[in-house]
């Protein structure tokens, strides 16, 4: 459940005056009833004049935050992983230059930033400073939202490489992977759009930055934290022994963009297309399911031609308006995550005497002294973004789901072993593995040394 | 070694099969170099192929992503206008509900209970110190409403006493403030500590805050502190 359903269950302002005298208790209850408590903190014993001399005021600390440079700091540390990494995968295409990025990247962003600021959650800022213009999104925060991309675009996943310290932790942890049934491995990669999408539709509306509080890995990064959090961290590291990147390729929202951009990356991760061996090393070394195995048949089917697709398209169509449908229902109960829907159902509640107690919220509420009808209408605002937000998830799902099928549809053929550009991580493992990438390292090995006999 | 062609089906995964190592001059094995009719899937693409289908939308896709990119950058011109905010306690809001302690992302709290010296009254009766009907004036645990014994308690001058919060103890629950706002002058207050917040995008006290509390408040002033004046 979300953090926020338990609020108004425990009130351990009350277990206090419950030791209190009984007389003291009703007239405390009243005081904080009526008003909020700092009004009446008043200067009931005023300070004491001490002597000149006698007595120095012990200053009231205020230690700074983090120092703005240090967000600089951050954004080139992001730049230069980023190139390392793809300089790894791409030119140097060795899996021990990923690797070592790979643990600076898990140990800076993950142990020394702590996981926070982190592209993933980033989603989330940029999409509340479009929704609210009041909030100020900080430049560096933008940056790793945008630069993944970017390179991505360019290099494919080579942030998921090595940069990502969610995916360093869970590609370090993999031990012994399985392979995935193709079919299974399709379905469950719908949910990272799913999750993208409610992401995106709770940051929107400011109910909840879900992908911080379900973040699997924070709690580890900063040695400490709320069990739930744990116990997601503990779960994901001990499934991730056996399925690789589990979070990456099930969950991860980020993901999602960046194995849509991936696949159009103009640059990307390639073994050798022209004279593959098709001795499935490659297949077997992948741990996360990302190679595509050759056609079956030895010429390559026909395209599916134009009635294929119309057929697939209807569908998809038609997948579309049931998850609008879907998400527009969904949409109400989703709008009670949102503190000022509940808020103002609690209160209609207690008004119209259906609750006959009060909670914190309610308490502090009231005592703010503003009328009810406006509290009403803005929840009954953000009741409306709900549910036209929740149609419009509904039908993104629906179109991902489509495009998903007419993707496979339509995938360009091909006779030998090649990474699936959209999943591949950019690990670089299939490149210690590969025999012909080996041979050609070693080619160009040789090439560069010099040749005492050259004439 | 020549008997194995290249595209036999080969399980052997050593390097030293197919044609490598041999002296033979091997034109198209180098990964850079590729014929122009390869699939658009090189390293390096390929300049002298017509472009592809693929590599078409893919061109496409980066121009337009790239238009993205430069509407986000008006966005990251208006944002930095805009100064780097941190969170804080209003503490006119807060009701001191005990939720700061429970729901940071760290543990313990980055809320911590600050004593705000200028409006103490030294009070030899401190009800943010001492439980309600305490055994004895005195620093006994039982009498104290901190349960982690955080509040020193020091005897200046009779008959006041200062009251010093230690940080490393205090885990922000807030009991110390009610008592002290309720009763007495509301010196106590919870503040969060920079030095230890590590300012989440969102706060994840602010989320179950009762009392809307949480507010964003510009880096450079990033406390909320009571003083005489304010508190009138
Ligand atoms: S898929 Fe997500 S979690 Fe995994 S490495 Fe990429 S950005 Fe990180
Ligand atoms: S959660 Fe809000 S009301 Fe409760 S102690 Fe913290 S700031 Fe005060
Ligand atoms: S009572 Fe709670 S808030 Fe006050 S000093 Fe002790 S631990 Fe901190
Ligand atoms: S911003 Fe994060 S670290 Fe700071 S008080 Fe809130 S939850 Fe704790």
């Amino acid at each position: 459940m979300n953090a926020r359903g338990q609020f108004p269950i425990h009130n351990l302002q009350f277990s206090i005056l419950n030791s209190l005298a009984p007389l003291l208790r009703v007239l405390l209850l009243l005081v904080v009833l009526l008003s909020p408590l700092a009004t009446f903190a008043a200067e009931r014993f005023p300070p004491p004049e001490f002597e000149p001399g006698t007595y120095t005021m012990p200053p009231t600390t205020t230690p700074p935050p983090r120092l703005a440079v240090m967000e600089i700091v951050d954004v080139a540390v992001l730049l230069g992983a980023l190139s390392l990494s793809t300089y790894g995968v791409l030119v140097k295409r060795s899996r021990r230059h990923v690797f070592w990025v790979m643990v600076f990247s898990l140990l800076y962003f993950g142990f020394v930033r702590q996981g926070c600021v982190c592209s993933i959650g980033s989603i989330q800022d940029v999409t509340l400073a479009l929704f609210d213009k009041s909030y100020a999104v900080p430049v560096s925060v933008l940056l790793f939202f945008l630069l993944p991309l970017v390179f991505t675009l360019f290099f494919g996943r080579s942030f998921c490489a090595a940069v990502c310290p969610l995916g360093a932790a869970q590609d370090i942890v993999t031990w012994k992977p399985i392979k995935l049934p193709v079919w299974l491995e399709h379905a469950l990669g719908v949910i990272p759009f799913l999750y993208l999408g409610a992401a995106v539709l709770f940051a929107a509306t400011g109910t909840a930055f879900v992908i911080c509080e379900w973040d699997p890995f924070v709690a580890f990064f900063r040695r400490g934290g709320s069990f739930k959090m744990l116990a997601l961290g503990a779960g994901f590291l001990a499934v991730g022994l056996f399925i690789g990147r589990p979070y990456c390729r099930f969950l991860c929202p980020y993901g999602a963009i960046l194995s849509v951009l991936s696949r159009f990356a103009k640059w990307n991760v390639t073994l050798t297309p022209d004279d593959c061996l098709k001795c499935q090393i490659c297949d077997v070394a992948c741990p996360f399911g990302a190679i595509a195995e050759p056609d079956e048949a030895a010429p390559p089917k026909p395209r599916p031609g134009f009635g294929r697709l119309v057929v697939l398209g209807t569908l998809t169509l038609l997948l579309m308006a049931g998850g609008a449908w879907l998400g527009g229902r969904l949409g109400l109960p989703m709008s009670k995550l949102n503190r000022t829907v509940s808020l103002a159902e609690r209160i209609a509640a207690e008004d119209s005497g259906a609750i006959k107690d009060v909670n914190d919220a309610s308490k502090a509420w009231r005592a703010l002294g503003k009328p009810a009808h406006e509290l009403h209408a803005e929840a009954l605002r953000v009741r409306g973004q709900f549910r036209f937000g929740g149609l419009l998830l509904g039908a993104f799902v629906g179109l991902v789901i489509g495009a998903k099928l007419i993707g496979l549809a339509f995938a360009h053929p091909h006779d030998v072993y090649e990474p699936n550009l959209a999943n591949c991580v950019a690990c670089g493992r299939c490149y210690s593995y590969c025999p012909k990438v080996l041979v050609a390292a070693k080619r160009s090995e040789k090439k560069e040394m010099p040749r005492p006999t050259a004439a | 070694m020549a008997d194995q062609h290249p595209s036999s089906q080969c399980g052997c995964g050593s390097g030293a099969c197919g044609n490598g190592g041999s002296a033979k001059p091997s034109p198209a094995s180098i990964q850079f170099k590729k014929p122009a009719s390869a699939p658009a899937k090189s390293a390096v693409p390929a300049a002298a192929a017509p472009p592809s289908r693929r590599q078409f939308v893919g061109g496409a896709l980066r121009g337009a992503f790239l238009f993205v990119l430069g509407a986000a950058t008006s966005l990251i011109a208006r944002v930095s206008q805009k100064e780097r905010t941190v969170w804080q306690i209003d503490p006119t809001k807060c009701i001191a509900c005990t939720n700061c302690a429970n729901h940071c992302v760290l543990t313990p709290s980055a809320v911590k209970c600050v004593q705000q010296y200028p409006i103490c009254g030294y009070c030899k009766l401190c009800t943010g110190y001492f439980e309600p009907e305490p055994n004895a004036l005195n620093t006994a645990a039982e009498n104290q409403v901190c349960p982690t014994g955080a509040i020193e308690r020091r005897a200046l001058e009779d008959p006041y006493y200062e009251y010093n919060i230690d940080e490393e103890l205090c885990i922000g629950c807030g009991k110390c403030v009610v008592g002290c706002v309720v009763f007495g002058n509301g010196s106590f207050s919870l503040q969060i500590r920079h030095d230890r917040c590590v300012n989440c995008n969102e706060c994840a006290i602010a989320m179950v805050c009762p009392a809307d509390a949480f507010v964003r408040v510009p880096a450079s002033q990033p406390y909320l502190l009571k003083t005489r004046e304010k508190q009138g």
